[in-house]
């Protein structure tokens, strides 16, 4: 018998993760027809990037710093091993650029500013703040949501670019500066095997697909929470667990398409 | 006011932004050190490309003067049609030579360019005539026991009459 | 010092302006309404004409609020219609939808401003969303419309620097920013000392004379809204959801003989609404035997 109410409950949450599929591919619709109206007041979203980009600056930095120290590290180390200590710089780069750059500032992004829209939102429904923009025929999606959207995908990919160039800096201080690895070297192997297109233009349009699934989904947890604290506070979880997940399962969809066949 | 507070915030958070694309843009990635400017068109038929890629260097004296745009397969020679984008700054005499040579010992592919004699230059959309495929390892090996195998033994030869 | 009229006691300016046969502002037509299978209300029809201040009045959860929301399109109905200045409301189309709540405006119960903003910015909110007023001229109607509600001295301050029923008279104002021709308050009196009580009755009356409008209360406090109403419609709960039990003037009710409009003013214990909530008989619960 417990079996079977496992296997109902299987069923019942694939049910359940269609039909949050459906309502996330609908918000998002429903915010893309409104782009022109939600253009028309650029500070609106020039104000949400300084909210999710700005204050995400500081962990951005200090993390991309202390990923590439590590990962100058640990490369250096694992190069040695075969002599090519000086690819040290190739190394750091191209695991940046193409992978850790837009993953983990879209992991960080859904942690400190998700949470901050998820838990925004949230409030302002279960304060009928939403409602009342309503009823003084203000549609909120438009005014509120819209702008969140446009601002999350404005600061993403430059908060992602921010880390990368942070951590190519970070792995010069341990490869050059502290270990002693040739600059030269470390330069020049690096903007030889990596490629602007293929790199750094894919890493860039990863962390776009990333700031678009994480901002939506932080926006569509607010905007569907339950008005009561216990509500948001569910919501503020799932926007990190989903947020999480959505990134690091669509980066293997874009890896694949990306770098899979050269 | 505190609108231009935002604005001024907004623009510093964007310029850092793209100055670090722009970092990653010229001192990170291959852009800075490709040369933009003018291209042209050169050709090359290949019997085999080995491991040559579109986007692999073609140099000369080591130094990269043009890009593999594409790699094509002509059904008519049943040969690899490689196309060049030749840097426009370097001219070829006709009788240049094309090798696809490998770049260190386990490398990727390129396109080695051995210019010729000739007082005439290779022009746009021009076939470089001279070409060698690449080394493929197994084609060595059997080509090396084939030598083996055939290559008359000195002790046996000298000791029969 | 402009006259501060809000200050006289309703009763004197209880008399309605709008001529008796003018068209309903908002009409009620068998409307039902439920969450899925729970049912709220059951098939209420009932008119509200222009001009007049009227209450909308019921035991808690009995569904006045879910009135007020039909009313504004936040929800739609399972059956019947909600006309609201003499046309159907189409709460699917978000135009039409919209050129309605324009002139209507909305009291919440806590006020529902919005947190981020000062109080001048949050009356300022309506205007500069629907109209292209300059600065100077804004500014001029956000604080008349704050010293209409005593609240100018606290334009600058924020939601959360104030109290909560000042918080609501910062919401008034905002909801009459636009001076619309309806007003809907979402249970104005629930929780207010006897002053802020006093206030808050006279700016409700005050104002919709002031604007010319109409004014639907929902609340369940008597003593205040039979002061200041002109017309009450009383709701009883039901299995099937809500049902209007009564309408009429405040007169009129005090002296009706239906027993749940006599249980719901006098504040009777027991009666259509009972006290036990159903339970098993009682010497089921301690396990004694029928005859004991």
């Amino acid at each position: 018998m417990a079996v079977l109410t496992a296997v109902a409950a299987l069923g019942q949450a694939c049910v359940k993760l269609v039909q949050d599929l459906g309502s996330f591919a609908l918000l998002l619709l429903g915010i893309l027809r409104r782009s022109a109206a939600i253009w028309r007041r650029p500070r609106l979203i020039a104000a949400q990037v300084h909210f999710l980009g700005n204050h995400s600056l500081a962990i951005i930095v200090v993390a991309g710093l202390f990923v590439g120290l590590v990962l100058g590290l640990q490369g250096y180390y694992t190069l040695r091993r075969y002599g090519s200590e000086e690819a040290l710089g190739l190394l750091v780069a191209l695991a940046l650029v193409r992978e850790l750059g837009p993953v983990i500032s879209a992991l960080l992004f859904a942690g400190r500013a998700g949470t901050s829209l998820t838990a925004e939102i949230g409030l302002m429904k279960a304060g009928e703040q939403l409602a009342a923009l309503e009823t003084m025929a203000v549609d909120p999606i438009a005014r509120v949501l819209g702008p969140r959207f446009y601002g999350g995908l404005i600061a993403v990919p430059l908060l992602a670019t921010l880390f990368s160039a942070v951590g190519v800096l970070g792995g010069w201080l341990v490869g050059v500066v502290l270990i002693g690895v040739d600059p030269g070297a470390f330069w020049s192997q690096m903007s030889g095997g990596v490629d602007f297109w293929d790199d750094v233009v894919n890493g860039v349009i990863k962390s776009l697909v990333f700031g678009v699934a994480v901002t939506q989904i932080a926006l569509m947890q607010g905007y569907g929470a339950r008005p009561t604290p216990e509500g948001v506070a569910r919501a503020t979880t799932l926007t990190v667990v989903v947020g999480s997940l959505a990134v690091l399962g669509l980066d293997f969809v874009l890896t694949a398409l990306m770098f899979g066949e050269l | 006011m505190q609108s231009r507070n935002l604005n001024l915030a907004v623009g510093a958070f964007v310029l850092l932004g793209l100055l670090a694309l722009l970092f990653m843009a010229l001192q990170v990635s291959n852009l800075g050190t490709r040369g933009p400017g003018s291209t042209y068109e050169l050709k090359a038929y290949f019997d085999n490309i080995g491991g040559l890629k579109p986007r692999a260097a073609v140099r000369s004296a080591g130094v990269v003067v043009g890009r593999v745009r594409q790699i094509q397969f002509d059904d008519q020679q049943y040969q690899a049609l490689v196309l060049i984008d030749m840097d426009a700054r370097y001219q070829f005499p006709k009788d240049t030579s094309a090798k696809i040579l490998t770049s260190g010992l386990l490398g990727d592919n390129y396109v080695g360019l051995e210019p010729g004699g000739d007082t005439e230059m290779l022009k746009a959309a021009d076939r470089i005539r001279m070409t060698q495929s690449a080394v493929v390892l197994e084609n060595l090996i059997s080509q090396f026991l084939y030598n083996k195998a055939t290559e008359p033994s000195s002790s046996a030869s000298s000791g029969r009459k | 010092m402009p006259q501060d009229h809000t200050a006289s006691s309703p009763s004197v300016l209880k008399a309605s302006t709008a001529p008796r046969d003018a068209a309903p502002v908002v009409a009620f037509r068998r409307l039902s309404f439920g969450y899925g299978q729970r049912p709220v209300i059951d098939s209420v029809s009932f008119e509200i004409p222009p001009g007049q201040v009227v209450a909308l009045m019921g035991g808690s959860g009995v569904g006045k609020t879910t009135l007020l929301r039909l009313i504004s399109g936040l929800v739609v109905p399972s059956q019947g219609i909600v006309e609201v200045f003499g046309q159907p409301l189409e709460p699917r189309h978000q135009e039409r939808l919209y050129e309605v709540r324009r002139r209507l405006g909305l009291l919440f119960q806590f006020g529902a401003l919005f947190t981020d903003l000062t109080c001048f910015e949050n009356v300022a909110f309506p205007i500069r969303e629907h109209t292209n007023l300059s600065e100077s001229m804004l500014g001029d109607l956000v604080l008349l419309k704050l010293e209409c509600v005593g609240l100018r001295g606290a334009a600058q301050l924020k939601p959360s620097e104030i109290s909560g029923g000042m918080a609501r008279r910062v919401a008034l104002a905002r909801a009459i920013a636009l001076d619309p021709e309806l007003i809907l308050y979402d249970e104005p009196f629930a929780g207010l000392d006897p002053i802020s009580l006093g206030v808050t009755a006279n700016l409700i009356r005050g104002l919709n004379s002031a604007l010319g409008a109409t004014s639907i209360v929902v609340t369940h406090d008597v003593a205040e809204t039979f002061a200041i109403a002109d017309r009450i419609f009383v709701f009883a709960p039901s299995p099937t959801g809500a049902k209007l039990a009564a309408q009429g003037t405040p007169d009129e009710l005090r002296v009706s003989e239906d027993p749940f409009v006599r249980q719901f003013l006098d504040g009777r214990m027991d009666g259509p609404v009972r006290f036990h909530y159903p339970a098993a008989p009682l010497h089921e619960a301690f396990g004694l035997s029928e005859n004991r």
